[in-house]
């Protein structure tokens, strides 16, 4: 079953990250996108990350991607035009890519060669109540730091967005 | 696959009475609106317009399905299908009552508890209005696009006070789980006085309702926030160009919303399916004197009938009620009627204030509906928050 369901939705996820690329309008790669933090928040609850994917949802796929169509549609921006592309690009494209999963997947395999088959179901750590006390204790300094980090963040924006006084 | 077998029927169950409870919905909002306005209402397709909702689905099934030319055709179709889908779906993790023993079996008034319960209808909520903004967008239409423009930035300013107000009865309860926020609020005061989050000490959660309750209007689309289909400025906002059955979605996902709404208020702040007094008190018999209440006041009017069908109709409605109170009384039945009672009750009475607003308020202006979402309920949810995380903190 857990099998099953990671095949779809892992499909689902890359097919979507895909056509994030592909579609020429800004509204529907936007949506490709939801569609892969969608599949995303679904692989996290597979692997017994409930929480994680909770928030994926809401805050990703929820939050900011509305905040992306609300500005596509805001602008009311266009299909792209596509240019004729470049001879380089059509000739080492492909390869390229493929020299570079290659290569993606040769570190991983030498940076982590412990890292065994993923079980489903076998990870206990994900919930709410585990994720809190980690935040709160294991990793207290990084996240009051990412805290001040985005209140900074809030201040240049509305430092920025703020109307000129004469 | 007893499991799988007893799901299926709780799902059937539970949609079926969601279905019928929104169809009905409409029913009753157009009734009390009239009432209020000093109008009958819907009165002409059976006793007291009550075959209204099925009249108005077979209109809704039967009307041309209209596709505009110049529309996004595949966001056009998928949009409805969206709103509908999302707003239907964060019913299965609301509990309707306690543990129900039946035919051997057992089991819980509910689809299922997921331990992130609050996140889940948080999650659905917010991409529930993808729906309404790819509808706006798809539609290739200026009042359209205005609708769904309104509705994307009104959802993501009032998000933020909902999810702080949620949060604090959160800390109260220490659980994510529905089920859970429902036990902990289980017991009285003093004896009488009920542990429901709104009266919870160290810090009731009065201030945490209200500002959940207005950012349910605004989440929902109603009166007075219901700028994104305000009909006087954007002809009917995103829906302009829908009709038939797809409309009918955009319909009923508000309708679904607001029920959704209603019962999540019930569960937080209003201990879900727990009664308002102890029975000791004798609130196992308020169903019961509810109902024989009410079938008094219809047999009265029954026998002093206002109209003629009035003797024939209102007599009937009476015996409905009697039965009712009835079967409230018998032993057997009591246990599992009792909660789901106190449920509609409470949900029930949330349902009839967004009516009754709705009869009263006069709409915001745009820059009103944000001022006050940023200026006033963020900054009132981020106090409460802090005072009942202090409190929480000092005290335990």
């Amino acid at each position: 079953m857990d099998v099953i369901l990671f095949l779809i939705f892992a499909v689902v996820a890359v097919v979507c990250g895909i056509n994030v690329v592909v579609q020429s309008h800004p509204i529907s790669s936007a949506i490709s996108l939801i569609g892969v933090m969608a599949s995303l928040a679904v692989l996290y609850l597979l692997l017994g990350a409930e929480f994680l994917a909770a928030a994926q949802v809401i805050v990703y796929a929820g939050a900011i991607m509305v905040l992306f169509v609300f500005v596509i549609m805001l602008l009311n921006a266009g299909a792209e035009t596509r240019r004729g592309r470049s001879f380089m690009a059509q000739l080492l494209g492909v390869p390229l890519l493929i020299a570079f999963l290659g290569l993606m997947a040769f570190f991983v395999q030498r940076l982590f060669p412990g890292a065994g088959d993923v079980h489903f179901g076998a990870f206990r750590g994900g919930t709410a109540l585990a994720v809190g006390r980690a935040l709160f204790t294991q990793f207290l300094l990084p996240f009051e730091v990412v805290s001040v980090l985005i209140l900074i963040a809030i201040l240049g924006a509305v430092v920025l967005a703020r109307k000129e006084l004469e | 696959m007893n499991f799988f077998l007893l799901s299926l029927i709780k799902a059937v169950v539970v949609a079926f009475v969601l279905l019928t409870t929104l169809a009905y919905l409409q029913w009753v909002e157009r009734k009390v609106i009239a009432h209020i306005q000093v109008r009958l209402g819907p009165s002409r397709v059976g006793p007291h317009g009550l075959l209204q909702p099925l009249a108005d689905v077979i209109k809704l099934i039967t009307k041309e399905d209209l596709i505009p030319p110049h529309v996004n055709k595949f966001l056009f179709l998928a949009a409805p299908f969206f709103a509908i889908t999302m707003a239907l779906l964060s019913i299965s993790v609301i509990p309707f009552g306690p543990d129900f023993h039946a035919f051997g079996g057992d089991t819980w008034m509910q689809l299922t508890d997921l331990n992130i319960g609050v996140l889940f209808v948080l999650a659905v909520s917010s991409m529930g209005v993808y729906g309404i903004a790819i509808a706006g967008w798809a539609s290739n239409n200026k009042y359209s696009l205005l609708g769904g423009l309104r509705s994307s930035a009104q959802m993501i300013s009032y998000e933020l006070p909902l999810s702080l107000a949620v949060a604090a009865p959160l800390l109260l309860s220490n659980t994510l789980s529905l089920r859970g926020l429902v036990d902990h609020q289980t017991g009285y005061y003093l004896g009488f006085i009920p542990r429901w989050n709104v009266f919870q000490t160290p810090m009731p959660q009065i201030f945490s309702f209200i500002i959940f309750l207005i950012a349910a209007f605004a989440e929902t689309n109603r009166i007075p926030f219901d700028l994104p289909e305000a009909e006087n400025e954007l002809v009917a906002g995103y829906h302009t160009e829908y009709s038939s059955m797809k409309f009918a979605a955009f319909f009923m996902a508000e309708y679904s919303n607001m029920v959704t709404v209603c019962a999540m208020t019930t569960t937080l702040f209003l201990g879900g399916w727990l009664p308002l007094w102890p029975a000791a008190a004798g609130s196992s018999f308020v169903p019961a004197v509810v109902f024989l209440g009410a079938g008094l006041i219809a047999l009265y009017h029954g026998l002093n009938p206002a109209r003629r069908r009035d003797r024939l109709t209102l007599p009937v409605v009476a015996v409905v009620f009697f039965g009712l109170a009835l079967l409230f009384l018998i032993p057997a039945v009591q246990s599992v009627l009792l909660p789901l009672f106190w449920f509609a009750a409470k949900t029930g009475g949330l349902l009839f204030l967004f009516i009754w607003i709705r009869g009263t308020l006069p709409r915001f202006r745009y820059d009103q509906l944000m001022a006050f979402a940023w200026k006033v309920m963020f900054p009132i949810a981020v106090v409460n928050l802090l005072v009942t995380g202090l409190l929480v903190a000092v005290l335990s």
